[in-house]
């Protein structure tokens, strides 16, 4: 069965349609964008069956509700919100007219609510993924919204529940690569990045996590031509203190970048919330 | 050419000059190297986005074995670009450049111009190329909103915003052709290497 299959009954802070993106148009200035937690967006739509870029419900600090429209199977991964029926990382039966809840995760940022069949609203440029910075996308989910899902894919959820992925919440150990422009920065700087914990600001969002510790002093004056960034990349603005790129980042920037966040730990990062400290380490090897 | 790695997922490469990097983004997309997802070409340097698992050291050894041509004997497609010339800050860029204004917009149409790169908002080519009588600072406060189609200069360069932003560039006309649709093949009119020629509109 396909058709309307979710209506959206509370939204949270923030929730937002998302899957792996639409890299390959960085060209064009259009920003890769899609789930902030990649593995937790997988996770779900592996527990319903799907394909793993499925499109699903990503909610920020929980808050979210829907109604069934029909029976559906769901699943819900990442921040571990509590649930009003089921558990977390299972796989969850709705009847018609039933409602789902996301309470208030105690630690972690971000949940993904994934419809067995996938959510089928239209794509723009190969994504169903809202971006944020770029305005493209189904725009963010509001009370009253109805979403589509397609069909249910010839796999059958094969688990009935995930193991823990990750202690959420703590301090966060970060890896990262020093480069590619550290060496715009005094020795001091980049000893500090690594030495000092950092606060997550309040003004984080899908595009950067802004960070809140000592002002990173540079080494060399003057402007960077705008040049291409990576997601994970730390760039540091005139106030010296970094932003950690995350899904909605720009395409390009003009402020040096002092390190990168390995792909393995995006995710992770992707679930600090505003307050909670972080540390990077320099990756082995 | 510098190869500056960023982390697991990318490799920048800082050619130095705005001439190179385009030619390299050129011979690039010609040729992308295994394990390059996407490439974003940018004022002095090509960052390649790697895929997950590629190996930096073979794309860096990939991209040196490259012979990137000349990066403004460009044969891109040509995009004419209709504009009226009233804009808000055209007295003052005539005032920058000590030129009349019918010569700041007979400067403009003169050339062709090339898409060097995009990155400020999908859709927007920094276009390069321009006599250097043109270049002119940024505005010393930008504009919360400026609407889509207005024509700018900043810098060696000159723009069009392809929808309504921010933006702190010197507003010298507007046009009415769409440079973004999103639901168009390809959606952005202005990609890296497609020649612009702007034409006063309502002149024969």
């Amino acid at each position: 069965m396909s058709g309307d299959a979710l209506e959206i009954v509370a939204t949270g802070p923030l929730a937002t349609v998302q899957d792996l993106g639409r890299p390959g148009l960085a060209a064009i200035g259009v920003g890769a964008s899609g789930a902030a937690d990649r593995s937790a967006l997988r996770l779900a739509n592996r527990l319903v069956g799907n394909p793993e870029g499925a499109a699903a419900v990503e909610a920020t600090l929980g808050g979210l509700a829907v109604r069934a429209l029909r029976p559906l199977t769901v699943a819900v991964t990442g921040a571990p919100a509590p649930l009003s029926t089921g558990a977390a990382r299972s796989v969850i039966q709705l009847a018609e007219g039933e409602r789902l809840e996301l309470g208030t995760p105690p630690a972690g940022l971000r949940s993904y609510l994934a419809v067995r069949g996938g959510l089928t609203v239209p794509e723009v440029l190969g994504s169903r993924s809202r971006d944020l910075l770029a305005a493209l996308g189904p725009p963010p989910l509001a009370p009253g919204d109805v979403l589509p899902a397609g069909p249910a894919p010839a796999a059958f959820p094969c688990v009935d529940l995930a193991p823990v992925r990750t202690a959420f919440g703590g301090e966060p150990e970060l890896r990262v690569a020093l480069g590619p422009r550290d060496d715009w920065f005094t020795p001091e700087a980049v000893r500090r990045l690594l030495a000092e914990p950092w606060t997550v600001g309040a003004a984080s969002d899908r595009v950067g996590m802004r960070l809140e510790g000592p002002a990173l002093e540079r080494a060399v004056g003057g402007e960077l031509p705008s040049e291409g960034m990576v997601p994970g990349a730390l760039q540091v603005p005139p106030g010296g203190r970094p932003v950690l790129f995350l899904a909605d980042h720009p395409v390009t920037g003009g402020y040096p970048v002092v390190a990168c966040v390995l792909r393995a730990d995006l995710d992770l990062a992707a679930q600090a919330r505003p307050g909670q400290t972080l540390r990077f380490r320099v990756a082995r090897g | 050419m510098r190869f500056l790695p960023c982390a697991d997922q990318g490799l920048l490469v800082d050619t130095g000059s705005l001439d190179e990097a385009l030619a390299l983004y050129r011979a690039l997309e010609e040729s992308p190297p295994t394990g390059v997802e996407d490439l974003v070409p940018a004022a002095r340097t090509v960052l390649l986005r790697l895929a997950p698992g590629a190996d930096p050291a073979r794309v860096e050894q990939a991209v040196r074995g490259l012979e990137p041509g000349e990066a403004r004997t460009g044969t891109g497609e040509l995009v004419r670009i209709p504009v009226v010339y009233d804009g808000e800050d055209l007295p003052g860029v005539a005032e920058l450049t000590g030129l009349p204004v019918r010569e700041v917009v007979r400067l403009h149409i003169s050339p062709i111009w090339t898409v060097a790169f995009g990155g400020f908002a999908p859709g927007f080519g920094y276009l390069t190329g321009g006599p250097p009588e043109l270049t002119v600072p940024r505005r010393a406060e930008s504009r919360t909103r400026v609407p889509a189609g207005a024509v700018g200069l900043a810098g060696e360069y000159s723009g069009v915003y392809p929808r309504p932003s921010p933006g702190g560039w010197q507003l010298i006309g507007r046009t009415e052709l769409e440079l973004w649709r999103e639901d168009r093949t390809p959606p952005a009119l202005l990609r890296p290497g497609v020649r612009v020629r702007f034409e006063e509109a309502g002149q024969p």
